[in-house]
């Protein structure tokens, strides 16, 4: 037998069938993809006729953006740059207390909402509740209140309750419930079922399966994800002002409107900073729940 | 065969639960330490409702006020407006759609430059990176309101302001998509003699395209509800009807937009949700 490092070659005949069927198949990709960006472009072009995009305004006034970040960053002069940083936040104290209450605001959302979800999740498990009414109705009350949005049930709520952070509390609490209940149900019905056929066994109650056999399973993942929402929670109670529900989205709308430049820059900053800091500490906290609920 | 059933009486009860008391009660250390976990929680919470004023007897006359309103919505009804709210669908998906279509091409570079993989170099991608988190850290209707004063009211900053919040998440995760990929494509690439640029193309983009195409559709649905809401500070689309005919107490145009909306929501997760599995599918098989 002769060794021989050369690639073995088909006769020409019999590879023929086979390039033609390569670019056949490079053929049919190629029109797909052309068909895609078709469909995309068409679509594009629709929605910039609906949305009123005007590209030769938009160019013509391009300028205006940078022209705004340029004019809402402070001036700050290296000699006197205390005096300087004191009057970019000339209103620190309000300010911060604001920003309290956009913490507290989140944080109560996100509280009233989770206890509300927490109760609704186990009614909507396929794998606890066996009656399917009991168990749609749960899922279509926590779909409409995640999908319609915060700041539409804030509205709403301003109108029945009055300005103030009340609203604020409860419509962020309404869309929590909606979407840390689905969450919470589907880890519910991903559980180890084991402790519930033991629990059901031995003669326990719906309400005493649920606390001893689902509950120890299931905590540490619903308080991470509780976390999570506390996270995103915060972003949204800093716009509830917006609608007048509270916190310190009113000082940031009153700024933008009236051009109070540096005011702008100043409450983005503090906003930024509080929701970095909370991200990184939940972030922490999470890892170590999760840690901790795997150890057990 | 017969079933064996245990009566326990009483007292046979409670000489099991003295014999064996870590299984009928918790230990006293855990007891304190979810006891504590509690009070700090309902601490914080007391000191929430005492910071933020809350008034319970505004609570109640709301409740009533609001069931009030629930009853006057109904039936959902547009009066004769409906030709402006269906242009003002069209509104919310243009700027839906353009937004994510926006953030996305912008992102999509990023995408690569935040990656660890792609940029060795630590200082470059951790700039991107914070400039990514920067730009996320500020919600989409701040967005919308600097956009509004900067190009003037309309469906327009409502793009922009989707744009840009979609390019700050979609641009992380990316990266993260980009970070996850399997090497060997792309030291085959390299080894025939690719340059890095063909590494990408070659290597990296038929798998991550996958990927980023249905992160992709995602953010389309979850723009979709976002860009309800921009029409509230005045960046176009159903938003702006909905705030307006809340302020006027119109309820039965109110509970009509907010029909649409819902409607709106649920087609497009529909229709979205079959073609990502159709994407993820397709790239499974070929």
């Amino acid at each position: 037998m002769v060794l021989s490092h050369a690639i073995t070659r088909l006769p020409d005949e019999q590879i023929a069938p086979l390039i033609a069927h390569y670019d056949a198949a490079v053929r049919a990709r190629r029109r797909h993809t052309l068909i895609m960006f078709g469909v995309i472009a068409v679509c594009t072009v629709l929605a910039a006729w609906m949305g009123e995009v005007k590209p030769d305004v938009f160019f013509a006034h391009a300028d205006r953006l940078p022209n705004y970040f340029w004019s809402i960053t402070p001036v700050l002069h290296w000699n006197t740059l205390g005096a300087d940083l004191s009057e970019w936040y000339w209103n620190l104290d309000h300010w911060l207390k604001l920003l309290l209450d956009t913490i507290l605001i989140a944080y109560l959302g996100t509280l009233i909402g989770a206890i509300g979800g927490f109760c609704l999740c186990f009614l909507a498990s396929a794998n606890l509740v066996k009656s399917p009414w009991i168990r749609l109705g749960a899922r279509r009350f926590l779909e409409f209140c995640r999908t319609v949005p915060e700041l539409v049930f804030a509205l709403l709520f301003v109108v029945a309750f009055g300005l103030g952070p009340l609203p604020g509390v409860l419509a962020l609490a309404i869309h929590t419930m909606g979407a840390l209940g689905k969450l919470f149900a589907e880890v519910v019905e991903n559980i180890d079922m084991k402790p519930v056929e033991g629990a059901t066994a031995s003669g326990a109650s719906w309400l005493t399966t649920v606390r001893f056999a689902v509950v120890p399973q299931v905590l540490s993942n619903f308080a991470s994800y509780g976390l999570l929402r506390f996270e995103i929670n915060v972003r949204e109670a800093s716009i509830m002002g917006f609608v007048g529900a509270g916190g310190i989205g009113q000082d940031l709308v009153e700024a933008i409107r009236k051009f109070y430049y540096s005011d702008v820059s100043a409450i983005l900053l503090l906003i930024i900073a509080a929701v970095m800091i909370i991200d990184l500490v939940t972030e922490q906290v999470r890892h170590r729940l999760l840690g901790f609920g795997a150890q057990r | 065969m017969s079933r064996a059933r245990i009566h326990l009486s009483g007292d046979e009860r409670a000489r099991l639960a003295a014999a064996h008391p870590h299984l009928v009660a918790p230990p006293i250390n855990t007891r304190v330490r979810v006891g504590m976990i509690i009070a700090v929680f309902a601490g914080i919470a007391a000191f929430g409702f005492w910071q933020l004023g809350f008034n319970f007897d505004r609570l109640g006359s709301g409740i009533a006020q609001l069931a009030h309103f629930v009853t006057l919505m109904m039936p959902p009804d547009p009066g004769t407006q409906l030709p402006l709210y269906m242009h003002a669908l069209g509104e919310t998906l243009a700027i839906a759609f353009l937004g994510t279509l926006g953030g996305a091409i912008v992102a999509f570079p990023f995408g690569f430059l935040a990656a660890k993989n792609v940029i060795p170099n630590i200082f470059a991608h951790f700039a991107v990176r914070r400039v990514l988190d920067t730009v996320r850290g500020v919600d989409r209707l701040i967005w919308a309101l600097i956009y509004v004063t900067v190009v003037g009211l309309g469906p327009f900053a409502g793009i922009l302001a989707i744009a840009t919040a979609s390019f700050a998440e979609l641009g992380k995760l990316f990266s993260e998509a980009v970070e996850a990929l399997d090497r060997k494509p792309v030291e085959g690439v390299v080894s025939t003699g690719g340059s890095p640029v063909e590494a990408v193309r070659f290597g990296m983009l038929p798998q991550v395209l996958p990927v980023l195409a249905s992160q992709l559709l995602y953010y389309f649905e979850s723009n979709a509800r976002q860009s309800t809401i921009v029409g509230i500070v005045g960046a176009g689309g159903l938003g702006l009807h909905l705030a307006e005919q809340i302020r006027v107490l119109e309820w039965q145009k109110v509970s009509f937009l907010v029909l649409m909306m819902l409607i709106m929501v649920a087609v497009i997760d529909f229709i979205s949700s079959r073609l990502r599995f159709a994407i993820i599918g397709k790239s499974r098989i070929g």
